[in-house]
C-alpha cells in the first residue's frame, strides 16, 4: 500500500491545525440543536477553495466527523438530537443524564465515536474500492425494506405502550407525506397552507418534537435540570473503559453496521445508529434496560454514526456518488478543486486521497482529548447554569436552529407547532421518537416503494421485485427476527416465570 | 441631495459615480452574504454550477454566496416558496427550465410560471441517453431494437417527474415508436446511483453525467444540434435520424418583490461571472453549454420557451384538464 509516506504527508503542522480546528468547530456546531453536520460542512466549503486539495479535504472531514460526534451532547444533556444522526442516542443517553450519569454518558459517547470513526476510516483506507460495490447493490426495493426495518424499531423502543408507539409512528408517516411528492409530484395534505408544499422539515421537526417539551417541562417543574447531587463532574474514564471492554462486540458490530449503512447513498447516520441500536438491544442480555439508561445503547449509536463518516466517503471517492448529504457537498467542493472522482481516483490522485484518509484518521484521534474536554465543559455548564438562563438560551437556539435550515420563518412555525403538539402528546403517553422515525423513514420507504413498483412492473413481476432479491430477503429476515425476538424472549421468560420469579415488564 | 452631490465626488472616483447614477438604490448591492437556494439536493448539476459560480461571485463583489438546499418535488417545493421570501436581493434561488414551465401546466404546484422572476439564464445541459459501460446496448440502434421486442420492459432512471429528462424520454419514445418505463429519482445523484447499480436499464440524463461518471457509462446519444466539443464519441440523436434537441436551462430567480434596480445589478454580476474565462473552462469541461440571457432578452426568451414547451406538453398529454 505504501501509505506510510502519505501518513507523513498528512502530518504537516498546517494539516494538524486544520484537523484540530475542524474537530473543535464541528463538535460545537453539531452540539447546537438545529445546526447539522451538513450545515457545518456547507458553511466551511467556501473557505477551502483557497487551500490545497488534501488540506481542504482534511478540514472538511474533520468538521464533519466532529459535528456527528457533537450531536451527542444535546442528545444526552437536553434530550434533543443535535443532528439527525444522534436521534437514537437520546434513547439511553438522556435517561443516563437524568440518573446522574451524564458525565459517564458523554465520555462513553466520545470513546465510542472515536472507535466508530477509526473503524469507518480503516475500511476507507484498506477496502474502499471493493466495498463501494455495496452502494450499487442497493436498489429502491432494498431502501424500502431498510426503512421498514427501521420502522419496526418503533415496536421495540421500550418506552411506554407499544400501541401508542405505533400510533405515533403513523402520525410521523402522515407528516412525511405532507407537501409535493418527490416521485410523481402530487400535492398532499397542504390545503390552503402553501407554506406546507415543501413538506415538514426533518431538522425543525427534530428540534420541535424533542426540545420544546423539555423546555416546557423545565419551566413547569421545580428543581435543577440535571441532578448532579453535589458530585464533581469527572471523566469517569476508568469506569467507561471497563464498560467499553465489556461491550467490545457491540462496538465492533455497531461500527461495521455504521460503515455499511454509511456506504449506502440515501440512508445516512440516523438510520445507521437506529439499526445499530436495535441490533445491540436485540442481542443484549440486559435488553430490558435499553431505553432506561443502558450504556450499551449510547455506545452502539455513537460508534455507528461516526463510522458512517468513513463509510460515506467510500462511494463518494470511488464512484462519484455521495454516501451521505455532507459527502454530496464535499463532492461538489472536489469538483470545484478540479478533482474528478471515480475508479481511477485511487491510482491517479493517490497522494491526495491517501493524505486525506490519514488526515481523517488523525482528526478522529484528535477528537478523543478534544471531545472529552468539551464534553466535560458542556456537562458542567448545563448542570451549573441556572434554569432561568438555560431555558431562554436553549429556546433562542431552537428558533435560530430551525430558521437556519432554509432561512425561512415557516420552519420556525413548524417547529413551535410540532413542539407544543409533542408536549401535549407526551402528557398523553406518546413519545417523540416514533413520530420522528415515521417522518424520516416514511419518505425513504415511499420513494423506494413507488420506484420499486415501477421497476418491478417493467420487469414483469412486482412481487418478485420486492420479495425475490437476495439483499431484500436478508433484510426481511432481520425484520422478522426483530419482530418475533421480543415475543419469543417474553414467552421463554413467562415459562421460566412459572418456576421462579422474574421481574420484567 | 445636495449633500449627496457634494460627498460623492469628494470620496469616490468618476467610475463609481457613473455606476451610482444608473443604479441609485442598488449601488452598494451586495453589501452582505447572498443566500443562494438550490431547489434540489446537493451533488447535482445545479449544485455543482453554483459551487463554481461562488468563488467568481466572491472575487467580483467581495461578498460570499451561501449555497443552501431546498429539495423536493423536482424543485417545486422551493419555487412555491420563492415569493414568500423577503425581496431584498439577499436570498435568491436557482431557476430551471423546463421545470418551471412544465410543473404548473400539469397540476397546481403552488406557483405559476410567471411567478418565477428569473433574472439571468447562464447555461444549459443537453439531454443524453446513457447506459453502463458493460450494457448490451452498444448503440442507439441496439437500444431501440430491444425496446421494440419487449415494450415497457426497459427502465430508464431520470431526475424528477415532468423534468427535462422525463420530457426527453417521452419525446424519444414517440419518435422511435417504442415504449420505455421512466423511473423518477430525487435528483441526478440518486438517478446515477440507480444507473451504475444496474437497478435500471439506462438513464435519460444530461451530457454532464458522462463527464461526471467517466468510463463507467456510455453515452448512446445526446440531444444537441452537433456533437459536444468535449464528448466527440457521443453521437447526436439528430445524426441517427431522430430530431431530439433540448435540455435543461439553469438560471437565478428572485422573489417578485425584489426592486428592479437590484434585479438589474444581480443580472449584471451574473453576466460577469459567466464571462470569467476560468469559469467558462471549468463549465465546459463539466459538459455544460454556456448561454447569456439577461433582463433585456428575458421576455422574448421566456415567451419562445413557454410556447415551445406548452406545445410539447399538450402533445404528450401531460397538461392538466
Amino acid at each position: 500500500m505504501g501509505s506510510l509516506e502519505y501518513l507523513l504527508a498528512a502530518l504537516t503542522p498546517l494539516n494538524l491545525l486544520l484537523a484540530l480546528a475542524g474537530v473543535v468547530a464541528g463538535t460545537v456546531i453539531g452540539a447546537l440543536p438545529g445546526l447539522t453536520a451538513t450545515m457545518a460542512v456547507a458553511v466551511l466549503v467556501p473557505f477551502t477553495f483557497a487551500m490545497e486539495p488534501a488540506a481542504a479535504l482534511i478540514a472538511l472531514g474533520a468538521i464533519y466527523t466532529g459535528a456527528i460526534y457533537g450531536g451527542a451532547y444535546a442528545a444526552i444533556l437536553l434530550n434533543t438530537p443535535g443532528t439527525p444522526s444522534s436521534i437514537a442516542t437520546t434513547f439511553d443517553g438522556y435517561p443516563m443524564a437524568r440518573g446522574g450519569r451524564g458525565d459517564l454518558a458523554l465520555t462513553l459517547a466520545c470513546l465510542s465515536s472515536v472507535i466508530g470513526g477509526l473503524v469507518g476510516a480503516g475500511f476507507l483506507l484498506l477496502l474502499a474500492p471493493p466495498m463501494a460495490t455495496v452502494a450499487l447493490k442497493f436498489g429502491p426495493v432494498e431502501y424500502f425494506w431498510l426503512a421498514v426495518f427501521g420502522l419496526t424499531l418503533i415496536a421495540s423502543l421500550g418506552e411506554g405502550s407499544t400501541v401508542k408507539g405505533l400510533i405515533g409512528g403513523c402520525v410521523g408517516l402522515l407528516l412525511s407525506m405532507v407537501g409535493v411528492a418527490e416521485v410523481g409530484g402530487d400535492v398532499r395534505y397542504v390545503g390552503e397552507f402553501k407554506a406546507l408544499l415543501g413538506g415538514v422539515d426533518v431538522v425543525s421537526a427534530l428540534i420541535g418534537l424533542y426540545c420544546v417539551p423539555v423546555l416546557i417541562e423545565l419551566v413547569a417543574s421545580p428543581g435543577q435540570h440535571l441532578d448532579a447531587t453535589g458530585r464533581v463532574a469527572s471523566f469517569r474514564l476508568r469506569e467507561a473503559s471497563t464498560l467499553m471492554g465489556r461491550a467490545k462486540f457491540n462496538l465492533a458490530r455497531s461500527s461495521v453496521i455504521g460503515t455499511i449503512v454509511g456506504i449506502l447513498p440515501g440512508a445516512g447516520g440516523s438510520i445507521a445508529s437506529l439499526v445499530a441500536y436495535s441490533e445491540a438491544k436485540r442481542v443484549s442480555p440486559r435488553r430490558a434496560q435499553f431505553g432506561h439508561g443502558e450504556p450499551e445503547g449510547v455506545m452502539a449509536t455513537e460508534s455507528a454514526n461516526n463510522a458512517t463518516v468513513g463509510g460515506g466517503f467510500i462511494p463518494t471517492l470511488v464512484l462519484g456518488i455521495p454516501g451521505t448529504p455532507p459527502d454530496a457537498i464535499i463532492l461538489g467542493a472536489l469538483l470545484v478543486q478540479g478533482i474528478r472522482t471515480g475508479p481511477t481516483l485511487f491510482t491517479e490522485q493517490a497522494p491526495v486521497v491517501y493524505t486525506f484518509i490519514w488526515g481523517l484518521i488523525l482528526a478522529t484521534v484528535i477528537m478523543l482529548p478534544v471531545g472529552l474536554l468539551i464534553g466535560r465543559f458542556a456537562f458542567k455548564s448545563i448542570v451549573a447554569i441556572p434554569k432561568a438562563v438555560l431555558v431562554p438560551a436553549v429556546a433562542l437556539l431552537t428558533v435560530l436552529g430551525s430558521f437556519a435550515v432554509h432561512n425561512n420563518p415557516h420552519e420556525v412555525q413548524q417547529m413551535v407547532v410540532l413542539g407544543v403538539a409533542a408536549w401535549v402528546l407526551g402528557r398523553l403517553g406518546f413519545s417523540a421518537s416514533p413520530i420522528v422515525l415515521g417522518l424520516i423513514l416514511g419518505s425513504i420507504a415511499e420513494r423506494g416503494f413507488v420506484q420499486g413498483h415501477l421497476i418491478g412492473g417493467a420487469r414483469g413481476s412486482v412481487v418478485a421485485e420486492f420479495l425475490g432479491r437476495p439483499i431484500s430477503i436478508a433484510i426481511i429476515a432481520f425484520i422478522l427476527l426483530g419482530l418475533l425476538w421480543p415475543w419469543w424472549v417474553k414467552r421463554r421468560q413467562a415459562r421460566q416465570g412459572q418456576q421462579g420469579a422474574t421481574t420484567n415488564e | 441631495m445636495t449633500r449627496l452631490a457634494r460627498t460623492i465626488p469628494a470620496t469616490l472616483g468618476g467610475l463609481a459615480l457613473a455606476a451610482a447614477a444608473t443604479l441609485a438604490g442598488a449601488a452598494g448591492y451586495p453589501e452582505k452574504t447572498v443566500n443562494y437556494i438550490i431547489p434540489f439536493g446537493p451533488g447535482g448539476e445545479s449544485d455543482v454550477s453554483a459551487r463554481l459560480q461562488e468563488p467568481v461571485f466572491k472575487k467580483l463583489t467581495g461578498q460570499s454566496l451561501a449555497i443552501q438546499y431546498k429539495p423536493g418535488a423536482g424543485g417545486a417545493a422551493g419555487w412555491a416558496q420563492l415569493n414568500s421570501i423577503a425581496g431584498d436581493g439577499y436570498t435568491v434561488m436557482g431557476s430551471n427550465l423546463p421545470h418551471i414551465v412544465l410543473q404548473p401546466l400539469q397540476k397546481d404546484v403552488g406557483y405559476k410560471t410567471d411567478d418565477i422572476t428569473t433574472v439571468f439564464w447562464f447555461h444549459f445541459t443537453p439531454d443524453a441517453l446513457l447506459v453502463t459501460a458493460d450494457s448490451p446496448f452498444k448503440t442507439l440502434k441496439d437500444f431501440i431494437e430491444a425496446a421494440k421486442k419487449a415494450p415497457g420492459s426497459i427502465t430508464l432512471s431520470g431526475s424528477g417527474t415532468n423534468s427535462s429528462n422525463h420530457l426527453a424520454q417521452q419525446q424519444f419514445d414517440k419518435m422511435a415508436g417504442i415504449k420505455t418505463t421512466y423511473v423518477p429519482f430525487g435528483g441526478t445523484g440518486p438517478s446515477n446511483t440507480a444507473l451504475l447499480g444496474k437497478q435500471v436499464g439506462g438513464s435519460f440524463g444530461y451530457s454532464t453525467i458522462q463527464m461526471m461518471l467517466g468510463a463507467q457509462v456510455r453515452c448512446l446519444a445526446v440531444a444537441m444540434e452537433a456533437r459536444h466539443p468535449k464528448l466527440p464519441d457521443c453521437p447526436t440523436f439528430k445524426e441517427q435520424g431522430y430530431n431530439l434537441v433540448g435540455g435543461a436551462y439553469r438560471g437565478v430567480a428572485v422573489p417578485k418583490s425584489t426592486p428592479p434596480d437590484v434585479q438589474a445589478k444581480l443580472a449584471d454580476i451574473l453576466a460577469k461571472v459567466n464571462a470569467d474565462p476560468e469559469f467558462i473552462r471549468k463549465m465546459e469541461e463539466g459538459g455544460f453549454a454556456m448561454i447569456n440571457v439577461g433582463p433585456a432578452q428575458m421576455p422574448g426568451f421566456m415567451a419562445e420557451i413557454k410556447a415551445r414547451y406548452e406545445a410539447l406538453a399538450k402533445e404528450m398529454g401531460i397538461v392538466k384538464q
